[in-house]
């Protein structure tokens, strides 16, 4: 096995002990990019055609090997004079293209930011930077992480799935899932705003951690919307986003949403007994609900059943730990999740968005303009894609006064009702007293390339078992929880109350512990069986 | 159903959102907007109790986990010519913006 196969925590170990230089294991991450990822995306690019592009990941928009080759032979320098490198010292990993690294192209997936350097690093990037973590390059996106399968960035050609490159990656942060299920390094920092960690984590067969809102600082993250985006990692098992969320979380004297509630010991929290906890499991999260775009109707449908199986083997592996497995429990406001997030989310883009003019810095049209007004028309009209024109026209439609029809103010208290289904399962002192609700992560599993890009209210809806997470603020974590038919990974997602992260990996743990020898665990991505 | 955001609206929309559309583009943008709006309408049936509070954000912040507001300082960037090195257009260390559109008042 080669070392970029390896988990984060045994390189670490392995550099450490000198038995590895970070040299080392950069080179074999940056071989396996060259050999599998094809050509990385490229504003306005031709889309996926060949042979070659059409079995290749394109992970990447732009691998910053300079950049690495940097970090990791400080790291090495580091050990060779017998100075701690760090907890992730000399491990490989990747950023979503919606981290600013200072001195580095950061791009949203959109074409308006395509000449951009940044001049500042985000909080968490700096994080990972001191703990050791080796930057190999920045990853794919939806535009501005607008999307549910990476397909609307700017960037072509955009990712393709390790697992049947005919399929989506899931999104936003599908690059990132790509990546680390493609031995293209250990961790990939992510962001979630509706699911955007989680949902390309089960698409890919990854580890994805959603934290609470504000356990990580989102300085430095370019903005979608404001109140939701969480940052966090995407890893290939549970202990090294331990390890990564112990690096990343905590109080941030530039963002005052950053929580200063203390960051427990991951690791050890990880380490405890699950015995006796006491696990949800919601009917409200084994269907499909949706709005008939026709007639309005609310439309229910029972989730695939291989999904279904899929979760409940989960509960009964914890179960056999000792765990306790409530059923029926009640989250009747799940299914105004999609709707609530159509507004909340909109106004929250379109505000972000208008910063974005051709003046201070960007992309700026190339045509004749005769005034200001007129250069930011044709500028914006340029270089956003559609996702984000929907976004900034929706969220200006429901919150300019003269349209206003209290939307925006209706669509708070549906997040407050959502919040409160939480509150109330998660009481201590309440009826079912949980510590998890298990759930699936999303409705399906990795849909074909094209087959729902375009329909933005289907695509939106892949969300629906995420975005009431964001909603509430509340922690998520995605795991790997077997294969489907088509071969392709079904998520297991588990949520608990804010800042239980520390509960959320120790579940997520026994079960990798419990299922290590199942023989599912033992499949790898075709592309990197022979490779 | 009729279409919630007619073209007129969708023109000012468009405007007030500074984005110059071509024309095939307009109409299916606006298409997906409406269809956004059937989910979105949905909320209008939710029952809501009258006492029922807004969330801003989904955790609650007091002072268990918010922080000291900070010193109310400025602080010099370090970095002033890489931020001014991304725009467009500059002049003697100043960012030159273009006309600003104005109408002579009588």
């Amino acid at each position: 096995m080669k070392t970029c196969d390896l988990p984060a925590y045994t390189i670490a170990d392995l550099i450490k002990t000198k038995q590895v230089s970070a040299i080392e294991v950069l080179e074999d991450t940056l071989a396996r990019i060259r050999s599998i990822d094809g050509r990385s995306g490229q504003v306005d690019a031709p889309e996926a055609k060949s042979k070659e592009d059409l079995s290749s990941i394109h992970a990447f928009i732009q691998v910053t090997e300079d950049h690495a080759r940097e970090q990791a032979t400080r790291i090495d320098k580091l050990i060779k004079e017998g100075k701690n490198p760090g907890p992730l010292a000399g491990v490989p990993y990747s950023a979503k293209d919606i981290f600013t690294v200072k001195g580095i192209q950061a791009t949203a997936g959109s074409k308006i930011l395509s000449n951009y350097i940044s001049p500042y690093s985000s909080t968490v990037v700096e994080r990972m930077a001191t703990a050791g973590a080796v930057m190999v390059g920045k990853v794919n996106l939806d535009e501005f992480t607008y999307g549910s399968s990476s397909e609307s960035s700017a960037y072509k050609p955009v990712p393709r799935n390790p697992w049947d490159t005919s399929r989506v990656v899931g999104g936003s942060s599908g690059g990132s899932a790509a990546a680390v299920a493609s031995g293209e390094g250990a961790i990939s920092l992510g962001t979630d705003t509706g699911g955007s960690i989680r949902h390309p984590a089960s698409f890919c067969g990854t580890v994805g951690l959603k934290p609470t809102y504000g356990r990580v600082p989102r300085y430095g993250l370019i903005a979608f919307g404001s109140s939701l985006d969480c940052p966090g990692p995407l890893t290939r098992n549970v202990t090294d986003a331990a390890m990564t969320l112990q690096v990343i979380a905590g109080a941030d004297p530039r963002d005052n949403t950053a929580a200063v509630v203390p960051v427990p010991k991951y690791l050890t929290e990880m380490r405890k007994d699950i015995k006796g906890l006491r696990i949800g499991l919601s009917e409200e999260f084994f269907r499909v609900t949706y709005f008939d775009a026709e007639t309005g109707e609310l439309v229910e449908n029972p989730i695939d059943q291989q999904i279904k199986d899929s979760i409940l083997s989960v509960a009964g592996f914890l179960a056999q730990l000792g765990a306790d497995i409530i059923t029926d429990v009640p989250l009747p406001h799940t299914k105004y999740g999609v709707p609530t997030y159509f507004v909340i989310s909109r106004v929250e883009a379109s505000s972000n968005l208008l910063r974005y003019d051709g003046v201070k810095y960007g992309y700026r049209t190339e045509q004749p303009f005769s005034d200001l007004r007129e250069l930011y028309r044709k500028t914006r009209g340029e270089a956003f894609g559609v996702e984000p024109k929907l976004r900034m026209l929706m969220g200006i439609y429901l919150s300019a006064a003269q349209f206003d029809k209290g939307y925006y103010q209706r669509a708070l208290k549906a997040r407050a009702l959502i919040r409160n289904d939480f509150d109330a399962i998660f009481d201590p002192k309440g009826k079912y007293r949980l510590d998890a609700l298990l759930t699936p992560t999303a409705p399906s599993t990795a849909f074909p390339i094209g087959s729902v890009y375009g329909d933005s209210v289907l695509m939106q809806y892949s969300d629906q078992l995420t975005v009431t997470t964001n909603h509430a603020g509340i922690p998520g974590l995605s795991i790997p929880a077997g294969f489907d038919n088509n071969d392709l990974p079904i998520g297991a997602q588990f949520l608990g109350p804010d800042y239980s992260e520390g509960l959320l990996l120790r579940l997520g743990h026994a079960y990798e512990k419990v299922t290590e020898n199942e023989d599912w665990r033992k499949r790898r991505p075709p592309l990197i069986s022979d490779n | 159903m009729a279409d919630k955001i007619s073209q007129d609206d969708f023109k000012r929309l468009a405007e007030l959102a500074s984005l110059e559309l071509p024309e095939g583009e307009a109409e299916y943008l606006r298409k997906e907007l409406n269809n956004q709006m059937v989910s979105i309408e949905v909320l209008e049936s939710i029952p809501i109790e009258a006492d029922t509070g807004t969330a801003a954000h989904g955790v609650p912040y007091s002072d268990y986990n918010s922080p000291e507001p900070r010193e109310d300082i400025s602080r010099q960037d370090p970095n002033r010519e890489d931020i001014l090195k991304q725009a467009p257009e500059l002049e003697d260390g100043f960012i030159v913006v273009p006309d600003i559109s104005h109408e002579e008042l009588d």
